[in-house]
């Protein structure tokens, strides 16, 4: 009985001090998380808030006369006149006639510098898609130059940057406000148009477009592949020396840094093969080489948790092999072994190195149409864009960033949703 | 006490290797399966020892004996569900109707066809109860048309006497049903590719009592047109369902006698020992 009493009172007394462990295990937890979270609230505000920026660009609003004498051309079926025409001149005659007194080379070069370098040639489509209006005048709206609206921006924002405009285009800017003629407007070209060394004509079309191309290769080559290989290791290898080798490799590959990947593209699809460098096909490759364990490894988790009384079941009921792989197994591991896809493609998305090796960094302004177009990939495209020296290049980057993000998180919520909704049901 | 000696004695006497006679009744005239001096070996352990026993047509046979002594092991050879097992190897003669089931140009897939098997957890394929009963005939290609098979899947659901239960669901998944029904799901299942032996190992011990008693009574149906293996832990199972009993121990047959015979005047001390619950 005393003894009774006894065990009793020590278990009560160290009741206590298991209690506060429990909560500072608890409150470890929570700390670990909060500190997570902080970390994601801190960088996804200072991407949104140096990023959002990008979406809009300033404008500013010139009366454009569509003189055939001034541009030189006269007759717009003939795409090698067309071609030749001197658009810019639109564009300095309008700015010209809207301020007055402006006169020396200093001062038109200053104006002609508010608007952007492709402000012309966005008038030629203009024209072109509007026939009628040559000889024409109409009102419209034309993007400046990046420095401008850099300046504009700022200037909204109650902080004018003005290092990189002059005097007398911040008065010329002061009347079209006051006349309201500049605002800021939906930056369609950001996605709408490749890269640009003029960063108010610089889109992220082309990356996506890239980006697009460079993982359905991926994807088209290293699920297959992936899945062919899980099966065949869980299902039909024998349980050998060499296999187990071959099991450790492909773990070990998936800890592989992914430049390696990308130097072993180099080395075996391009100077081996001969596959054209920088091209969405080459990319895919190197990034199916990288997403393969991955995938492997999932698929091969999603094997194994199907029940082997499924598998028992179907070859009690005389099933060969293949079928119990193909009529139970597979089925039933499709949507672990898609989860697993889906996740090995956002790493390929947001892979930057191996397409680096692989030369998938160049400067690229057309917006590749095939699988053969030499192309970009979003990430290089934010690496490229960090890497410019202008300021307008900063908002971009972070808006590219988005974009990704952006991408990645729809592509996670998919593997969460394919997951929920195939859901297991045994 | 007594129960360690009595253990220790059988060790003895296996390992010294002398005395390996199955008592009672094991042989019959034209057996459907005949196994003789079947050993079975998990890598270097062997979990069966020179096992010789006949299987008569349809009759229902039950296997008893205390957990791990090789039950499942050897109902699991009779149609090769050893293969799977990394590692396993069966020694001895295995006749089905008088042909060497472990010959090397015996169609394992064929054999599972002609001895079906129904496993202790109901373990109905995630699909539903018609694809479920369905599946058997389509992979061996029984019914000719869907009109057939419709046929064979009401036919297998009423022997196995659910039909009146799930004729008004069978495209709802099998998975859904309540666990004695999902074991007589599974039932219906094998018997669809129409085998000539069912073996089951333990089928009712994860039912209760009910549903159990349902099974048992289907058993005694089936036994008019099937040769019924059956391994169970109640020894009331083996009483009510079976007309002959096998008492195995530690890997061996001590004793195969009619089933009245066993529970009432066991020839073997083990058998008798095990019956009258003294170890288990
Ligand atoms: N896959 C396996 N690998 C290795 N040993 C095994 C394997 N399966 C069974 N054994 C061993 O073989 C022996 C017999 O096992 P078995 O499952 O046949 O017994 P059982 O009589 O069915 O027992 P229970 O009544 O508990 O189901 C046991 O000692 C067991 O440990
Ligand atoms: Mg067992």
């Amino acid at each position: 009985m005393s003894n009774a009493n006894n065990s009793l009172e020590r278990v009560q007394a160290s009741l206590a001090r298991r209690y506060r462990a429990e909560r500072r295990f608890v409150w470890y937890g929570r700390l670990a998380v909060m500190f997570a979270l902080l970390f994601v609230v801190i960088l996804f505000t200072d991407i949104i808030s140096k990023g959002a920026g990008a979406f809009r660009l300033t404008y500013a609003r010139l009366d454009i006369t569509f003189d055939p004498a001034l541009i030189g051309v006269n007759d717009l079926s003939d795409r090698a006149v067309v071609a030749a025409g001197d658009w810019d001149s639109l564009v300095k005659t309008a700015a010209r006639a809207r301020f007055d007194g402006v006169s020396g080379r200093k001062a038109k070069r200053e104006l002609n510098a508010l608007f952007s370098s492709g402000a012309g040639y966005d008038l030629k489509d203009l024209l072109l898609e509007n026939p009628a209006w040559l000889g024409q005048t109409k009102s419209l709206w034309l993007l400046v130059d990046d420095d401008i609206d850099t300046y504009f921006k700022s200037r909204l924002d109650g902080e004018a940057y003005a290092a990189r405009v002059s005097e007398r285009q911040i008065d010329w800017i002061d009347q079209l406000v006051e006349d309201g003629d500049m605002e800021l407007r939906f930056n369609q070209t950001f996605f709408t148009r490749g890269d640009s060394r003029e960063p108010e004509q610089a889109g992220i079309r082309g990356a996506l477009v890239g980006s697009l191309f460079t993982l359905l290769v991926a994807f088209c080559l290293s699920f297959p592949i992936g899945v062919g290989a899980a099966v065949y290791l869980e299902e039909f290898a024998p349980k050998s020396r060499w296999t187990e080798f071959i099991e450790v490799n492909i773990n070990n590959l998936a800890a592989v840094p992914s430049i390696i990947f990308g130097m072993l593209g180099l080395a075996v699809f391009i100077n081996f093969f001969g596959v054209p460098r920088s091209i969405p096909l080459l990319g895919g490759m190197v990034l199916t080489l990288m997403t393969l364990p991955t995938i492997i490894i999932t698929s091969r988790a999603a094997i194994k948790s199907v029940p082997p009384s499924i598998r028992e079941a179907a070859l009690g009921m005389g099933a060969s092999r293949h079928q119990v792989v193909l009529h139970h197994v597979l089925p039933l591991a499709l949507p672990g072994m898609l989860t697993g896809a889906i996740i090995g493609m956002a790493q390929a998305l947001g892979e930057t190195a191996p397409l680096l090796m692989i030369g998938m960094i160049a400067f690229i302004v057309d917006v590749p149409t095939g699988m053969m177009d030499t192309a970009t990939v979003l990430p290089v495209q934010i690496f490229l864009w960090s890497d410019s020296p202008e300021r307008a290049f900063v908002e971009k980057t972070s808006a590219a960033i988005m974009v990704l993000l952006g991408f990645l998180i729809v592509m996670n919520m998919a593997a969460v949703l394919i997951r929920k909704r195939l859901e297991r049901r045994w | 006490m007594a129960n360690s000696e009595m253990i220790e004695s059988v060790n003895n006497v296996s390992e010294s290797g002398t005395e390996r006679q199955t008592v009672g009744a094991s042989f019959c005239d034209d057996p459907k399966f005949s196994i003789r001096n079947a050993s079975v070996f998990y890598a270097e352990k062997q979990a069966i020892f020179d096992v010789s026993v006949d299987i008569a047509r349809h009759e229902v046979i039950a296997m008893i004996g205390p957990s791990g002594c090789g039950k499942s092991t050897f109902l699991r050879s009779l149609n090769r569900m050893n293969d799977t097992v990394e590692d396993c190897r069966v020694e001895g003669g295995f006749h089905l109707d008088g042909q060497d089931i472990y010959q090397d140009n015996m169609d394992v897939v064929a054999l599972r066809a002609q001895v079906g098997m129904v496993f202790q957890k109901p373990n109905p394929f995630p699909k539903s109860i018609y694809e479920n009963v369905a599946y058997g005939p389509r992979i061996h290609g029984l019914a000719d048309s869907r009109v057939d098979l419709d046929e064979i899947v009401e036919d297998s659901l009423r022997r196995a006497s659910l039909w009146d239960e799930v004729k008004d669901r069978l495209h709802q998944p099998g998975t859904g049903l309540s666990g004695g029904q999902q074991q007589r799901l599974c039932i219906a299942r094998t018997i669809a590719v129409n085998p000539e032996v069912i073996l089951m190992d333990e089928p009712c011990s994860a039912l209760d009592p009910i549903a159990t008693a349902r099974i048992e009574e289907l058993i005694e149906e089936l036994s008019q047109n099937f040769t019924i293996a059956i391994v169970t832990h109640s020894m009331q199972q083996a009483a009510r369902v079976s007309s002959r009993t096998a008492y195995f121990h530690l890997g061996e047959l001590i004793e195969v006698n009619p089933t009245e015979m066993v529970f009432t005047t066991p020839e073997h001390e083990l058998t008798e020992a095990y019956i009258t619950g003294r170890f288990g």
